[in-house]
């Protein structure tokens, strides 16, 4: 990469950078980590969020979209780390706007990590949205908020346990006190810095839809490998789902199929 | 364990277990998402005045259905 000329320098420096500016998230530095903040609705993302950045936050619009977007910035151990707040949402599966904004972001915009905020209290609806999550990248770490909730309720949660099911780092906290909050921004830290690499549960499909997804593996890969936290398996089963907005945010991303765009041809005379 | 019935006949008040949806494609995982999956426990808390739609308690949360949507969800006895 040394050996390339001056531009194409900045464009593979920068291929990250120019990803996430679609979604309007610009890095104060090339070093500084990208964090997903993901959960359903009413499970306390916000005072998360909140509890997390403090002051030193930002909100505007989702590109296009008129759906909220808030960013905020903190510093853990000398690592600074840029939190991306996501819409609220029960699904990825994009029936609606917040849904396809959440999941482009966490499919194309590359962050470094994503946290999924589960409420305690109703643990078993929230696990579907961070499955989905989980499907599409390795980089999550699971917050149960919401714990003094859970407790005044009688519910006790064996954070170990699940995170060993689930094979993600599981964070338990209660946000509005700021209990749990350091040791997310601990476990997020090391996901962030590749310091733990997260094997998350496989959902396991029948086999005739396993074979056909194997099928579109060998032609996939080589198309994902700019989005190397994109799980082709998962980004198979959209295909085979016939999910065509999911396909034109592929396409879009990735390029595949498109010529190259001009202003990199002006960059790269040689 | 009687046959099942569609949801969307349950009156306010009583309890019911999920045996199965009777929707397919996008409508079917919208369902899933909302935690309608075989075996979860629906409550019907109560109906509006012009009989559509109705709520119901599902895993902890109060979800909104109309009647044609709560037809295509097969319930049975708690």
């Amino acid at each position: 990469m040394e050996n390339c000329c001056q531009s194409c320098v900045s464009r593979s420096f920068s291929a990250d950078v120019t990803l996430r500016g679609r979604y309007n998230v610009w890095q104060e530095t090339g070093r500084e980590k990208v964090i997903a903040l993901a959960g359903n609705p009413n499970v306390g993302k916000t005072t998360v969020f909140n509890s997390l950045t403090g002051m030193r936050q930002h909100t505007g619009n989702w590109p296009g979209k008129t759906v909220t977007q808030a960013q905020g910035r903190f510093v853990h151990d000398d690592h600074s780390f840029l939190l991306v707040d996501l819409p609220g949402t029960y699904s990825l599966l994009a029936h609606s706007t917040d849904e396809q904004v959440a999941r482009d972001f966490i499919c194309f915009g590359r962050p470094d990590a994503t946290i999924v905020v589960v409420d305690a209290t109703c643990l078993a609806r929230n696990l579907n949205l961070a499955l989905q999550v989980m499907e599409i990248t390795n980089k999550v770490v699971l917050c149960v908020n919401l714990l003094d909730e859970a407790e005044s309720k009688g519910i006790r949660i064996d954070l170990e346990a699940l995170s060993e099911k689930l094979g993600v780092p599981v964070v338990g906290t209660a946000a509005r006190s700021g209990r749990g909050l350091d040791a997310l921004k601990e476990a997020l830290c090391r996901v962030a810095t590749g310091q733990v690499a997260p094997a998350p549960l496989a959902v396991a499909y029948d086999e005739e839809v396993r074979a056909a997804m194997e099928q579109l593996l060998p032609r996939l890969e080589p198309l994902l490998q700019a989005l190397p936290h994109l799980n082709p398996r998962w980004v198979a089963m959209r295909l085979l789902d016939g999910d065509e907005q999911f396909l034109d945010s592929l396409t879009e991303h990735t390029g595949a199929g498109q010529p190259e765009a001009k202003e990199e041809v002006l960059l790269c005379p040689q | 364990m009687g046959n099942p019935f569609p949801l969307s006949k349950v009156p306010v008040g009583r309890k019911v277990r999920v045996t199965d949806l009777k929707l397919e494609g996008f409508q079917r995982r919208r369902m899933l998402d909302i935690g309608l999956v075989p075996g979860t426990e629906v409550k019907v808390i109560r109906r509006s005045p012009i009989g559509d739609p109705t709520a119901y308690l599902v895993r902890g949360a109060i979800i909104g259905l109309r009647r044609d949507e709560a037809s295509k969800v097969l319930v049975d006895e708690n």
